[in-house]
C-alpha cells in the first residue's frame, strides 16, 4: 500500500495534521441512522424536534464524532490504530434540510509518548462559526 | 426525569452480534471514511488485520443494542425524543474488525440530576465470542426535563 505510517520523531506538539470539510445533509442523517442503529427521530422529524424544543433537525453526535476522527484515519492511513477516541457534544449541528449543514475539522498533534509510540490527535469541529466538539481527543498507535 | 435508583444496575448481556464485511462498509460510508483499511479486504490484510477495519466508533452500533435495552426499561423512564447525547468515548483493547462475533454488558455508572434535567452515564463492555474485552464504550446521555 503506498501509505506509510508516520514517523514519531519527525512529529512535534501543535502540528496541524489535516483539515477536512464534511457537508452533513438530511441525507448524511438518514444514512447514518440507518447505519448505526440509532432512529431518534430529532434527527429527521422537523415536528419531533420542535417539539421537544430544539431549534430544528439535528445531526446525530456520533456522526460529528464519526466523521471528525476520519482525520486522524486518513493521517496514520489505518481505521484500526485509533486506541482511544472521546468527545464532548457541546452545541448542536443544525441541519438545514436544504443546504445542510458543513463542518470544518483540524486536528493538531497534542501530546507525543515516544514509549508507548502514540500521539494525541485534538480535533477542532467548526459549525457555523462555532465549536460543536469539547475535549475531542485520540490516541493513536504510530 | 430518570429514575436515580437505576445508578449501578447492570444489564444481561445482549445476543452476539456478527459484524459483517458490508456493515463495516455501510458505517464506514456513513461517517464519511474513504480508508481503504474499511473498504478494501486487500488493504486490511496488507496493514495486518484478519479482515476489514471497523471506523473508531463502529462500537456505537453495539452499544446502541444494550441502550435499547435500557430504554426499553420501563423501570429507566427514560423518554427517548427528550434524549441528547453528552460525551461519549471508546476505548479500544482491540480494533473491531469483520466476523467478530460481539456481545456487550452495559452497566448504569450513574445518574445526576441538573435541575429539570437528568445525566446518565452508561458503560457498555464489548466482549469476542472467546470472551476477550475489545472495547469499552462510556456514553453520557442528557434527558432533557420540563423547562
Amino acid at each position: 500500500m503506498g501509505h506509510s505510517v508516520p514517523k514519531i520523531i519527525e512529529l512535534e506538539i501543535g502540528q496541524v495534521i489535516g483539515t477536512t470539510e464534511f457537508l452533513l445533509t438530511r441525507d448524511s442523517l438518514v444514512r447514518y441512522a440507518g447505519a448505526s442503529g440509532d432512529f431518534n427521530p430529532i434527527h429527521y422529524r422537523d415536528d419531533v424536534a420542535a417539539a421537544v424544543g430544539l431549534p430544528g433537525v439535528l445531526a446525530h453526535g456520533m456522526l460529528t464524532m464519526g466523521a471528525a476522527v476520519q482525520v486522524a484515519v486518513d493521517w496514520v492511513g489505518d481505521a484500526g490504530r485509533i486506541l482511544d477516541y472521546q468527545v464532548r457534544f457541546t452545541k448542536p449541528v443544525v441541519v438545514d434540510p436544504v443546504l445542510g449543514a458543513t463542518l470544518v475539522v483540524t486536528g493538531t498533534i497534542g501530546a507525543i509518548d515516544a514509549e508507548a509510540r502514540t500521539a494525541r490527535i485534538d480535533f477542532e469541529a467548526i459549525f457555523d462559526e462555532t465549536k460543536v466538539l469539547g475535549k475531542a481527543q485520540a490516541v493513536v498507535r504510530l | 426525569m430518570v429514575n436515580i435508583n437505576l445508578q449501578g444496575k447492570t444489564y444481561l448481556p445482549t445476543a452476539p452480534y456478527l459484524v459483517g464485511r458490508e456493515k463495516v462498509r455501510e458505517f464506514a460510508h456513513a461517517v464519511k471514511s474513504t480508508n481503504p483499511t474499511s473498504f478494501d479486504v486487500f488493504a486490511a490484510q496488507t496493514a495486518g488485520y484478519t479482515d476489514l477495519v471497523a471506523p473508531p466508533t463502529f462500537a456505537v452500533v453495539i452499544q446502541e443494542r444494550s441502550l435499547a435495552t435500557v430504554l426499553a426499561d420501563p423501570e429507566a423512564e427514560i423518554d427517548f425524543s427528550r434524549v441528547v447525547h453528552g460525551d461519549q468515548r471508546f476505548i479500544h483493547a482491540r480494533p473491531i474488525v469483520a466476523g467478530d462475533e460481539l456481545t456487550s454488558e452495559l452497566t448504569v455508572a450513574s445518574v445526576k440530576t441538573l435541575g429539570a434535567h437528568s445525566m446518565v452515564t452508561f458503560e457498555t463492555k464489548i466482549f469476542d465470542v472467546a470472551g476477550a474485552l475489545v472495547c469499552t464504550a462510556i456514553s453520557t446521555l442528557v434527558v432533557r426535563g420540563d423547562e
